[in-house]
């Protein structure tokens, strides 16, 4: 992806990454924000999504519902879901455009064993590198948000880009260019945050009290951002999670395990190497060979 | 001038080729494991053609090792069954590491050592195999939730470890008890080593017709 070259980045998968060159201006971070309140479910995204990405996604079956497709697929990189919240009285359709959150920590990079298979830009972008990808599934364990998918065709991940390669020349993802009630608005995240505070005074002034951002820290906050009208309760919103956060156990396996495994294997071939310049070989003695000569003699015989 | 002592068969055709498919797949399976388990080590990948076809082939190997280890496990776990003088042989692990062993307890075909790395693999094999179909994706994905996943990948990574340490105190005991090899090459071992190292076998084998 050569066009990318032109990003700096941040972190790249099973790598250490050399800082930017000095004298380079540090990318802004950006952040796409999604005001599930403005959003009126018309798969407009969905529709430049794949347009943009130049994606078929095959036809498929509907489930009765307006999810359509009904989950992500390696083709499918967003899907508006819909949810019925019965609210007092009322009944709310909570309609949230999934897809992947960028967070600032992505646990799908810290997963990943592949060199250079996912990479993070200065501007906080997290990005699948096709060609780097081996199809192991490991980003798919490591992402608290259930993201990515593996196609069945070219055994690699695929999920959202945040049109990485539309930022890099200054154009807004395409998503944000097609959602015609402007629910889906992108610039820097300092802007994004600044322009949410004031949509979530708006919704608390039409009594939603709870509205909020929901940028959450577990993951160092992401560079995806919704505003919800109820941000006490992320799940509502089709199972977004309430605080996500990268699995412990990922932590483990990508952490501490790998250091102390090759450490406890080194440490036994140089006891075993130790050991043999200590006490030297096991050998059979002569007098060993005549006992077994005699027994063998004797049941001969 | 004494005679010499015959050598005394300890496997058959069939086992020895049983053990060394096994120990083939064993070390491929370390070497495509460790190469997507550390990055350091993600070089390796090369040797079975990239990342890709690394990650396409470890699980088929896994599949011929399960196969072949159960051929293995069926041949000799009859053999490895815990008795008192192994718990004896235990306690004097020291003299036996300090090529001291005069002195202890005839052994039957295997000694307290060998059975322990017989039934660690056996069970450390058992859940490579398990926790392996959970994340062979290319099949499997959909009969798992990704927390289960996720545990799967952490016993994955601790049982192969563990294996792979198993498996370096077998080959270094086949290093530093001579004559051991030929027994795994030949079949057979000599009379010598039969009478120092496994001596109730020994007697047993020698009383056969």
């Amino acid at each position: 992806m050569s066009v990318l070259q032109a990003l700096d980045l941040r972190r790249r998968s099973a790598s250490t990454v050399p800082p930017p060159p000095a004298g380079k201006a540090a990318a802004v971070e950006v952040a796409k924000l999604i005001d599930v309140s403005k959003c009126i479910g018309c798969k407009a995204c969905q529709a430049a999504c794949l347009e943009w990405n130049d994606l078929q996604q095959p036809i498929g079956v509907t489930d009765g519902t307006y999810n359509n497709p009904t989950d992500l697929t390696p083709t499918s990189f967003t899907v508006m879901r819909f949810a019925e919240h019965e609210h007092g009285d009322e009944l709310e359709w909570l309609i949230r455009k999934d897809g992947c959150m960028h967070c600032d920590d992505p646990g799908c990079l810290k997963a990943c064993p592949a060199p250079g298979a996912i990479v993070q830009y200065t501007n906080g972008i997290v990005d699948f590198i096709s060609e780097n990808c081996i199809g192991c599934a490991y980003c798919v364990k490591g992402c608290p948000f259930n993201i990515p998918r593996i196609s069945k065709v070219d055994h690699k991940a695929y999920k959202c880009t945040l049109c990485s390669d539309r930022v890099v020349v200054g154009q807004a993802p395409a998503c944000a260019k097609a959602c015609p009630t402007q629910a889906i608005y992108f610039g820097t995240k300092a802007d994004m945050t600044a322009h949410a505070a004031k949509r979530i005074i708006d919704l608390k002034s039409r009594g939603y009290g709870n509205a909020g951002l929901y940028d959450p820290p577990g993951v160092g906050g992401t560079h995806v951002m919704y505003v919800l009208h109820h941000a006490d309760k992320p799940s509502l919103y089709s199972g977004l999670p309430d605080n996500p956060r990268i699995s412990p156990m990922v932590g483990l396996w990508k952490g501490m395990l790998k250091p102390i495994s090759l450490a406890a294997i080194a440490f036994a071939g140089v006891f075993g190497l130790l050991h043999y310049v200590a006490k030297g070989p096991n050998r059979v003695t002569e007098h060993d060979e005549e006992q077994a000569a005699e027994l063998e003699e004797r049941k001969g015989a | 001038m004494t005679v010499e002592a015959k050598p005394v068969s300890r496997y058959t055709t069939a086992a020895r080729i049983n053990h060394w498919i096994t120990a083939v797949s064993l070390i491929l399976l370390a070497l495509s494991g460790l190469a997507l388990f550390h990055p350091s080590l993600f070089f390796l990948t090369g040797l079975f053609g990239g990342g890709q076809l690394t990650r396409a082939l470890h699980p088929w190997i896994g599949v011929v090792l399960a196969v072949s280890f159960l051929g293995l496990f069926i041949r000799f776990f009859s053999l490895n069954f815990w008795k008192r003088e192994d718990t004896i042989w235990m306690k004097n692990l020291g003299k036996v590491i300090n090529n001291e062993e005069e002195g202890l307890p005839e052994l039957g075909k295997y000694n307290a050592g060998q059975k322990l790395v017989f039934w660690g693999q056996s069970i450390l094999i058992l859940l490579l195999f398990c926790s392996g179909i959970v994340l062979w994706d290319t099949y499997f994905a959909d009969i798992t939730t990704i927390d289960q996943k996720r545990l799967a990948a952490v016993a994955h990574a601790l049982c192969a470890i563990a294996a792979i340490l198993i498996w370096i105190v077998h080959v270094y005991a086949a290093i530093w008890v001579k004559g051991t090899l030929r027994a795994m090459t030949r079949g057979s071992v000599t009379g010598g080593w039969a009478w120092k190292h496994h001596r109730k076998w020994f007697r047993q084998e020698v009383g056969k017709p």
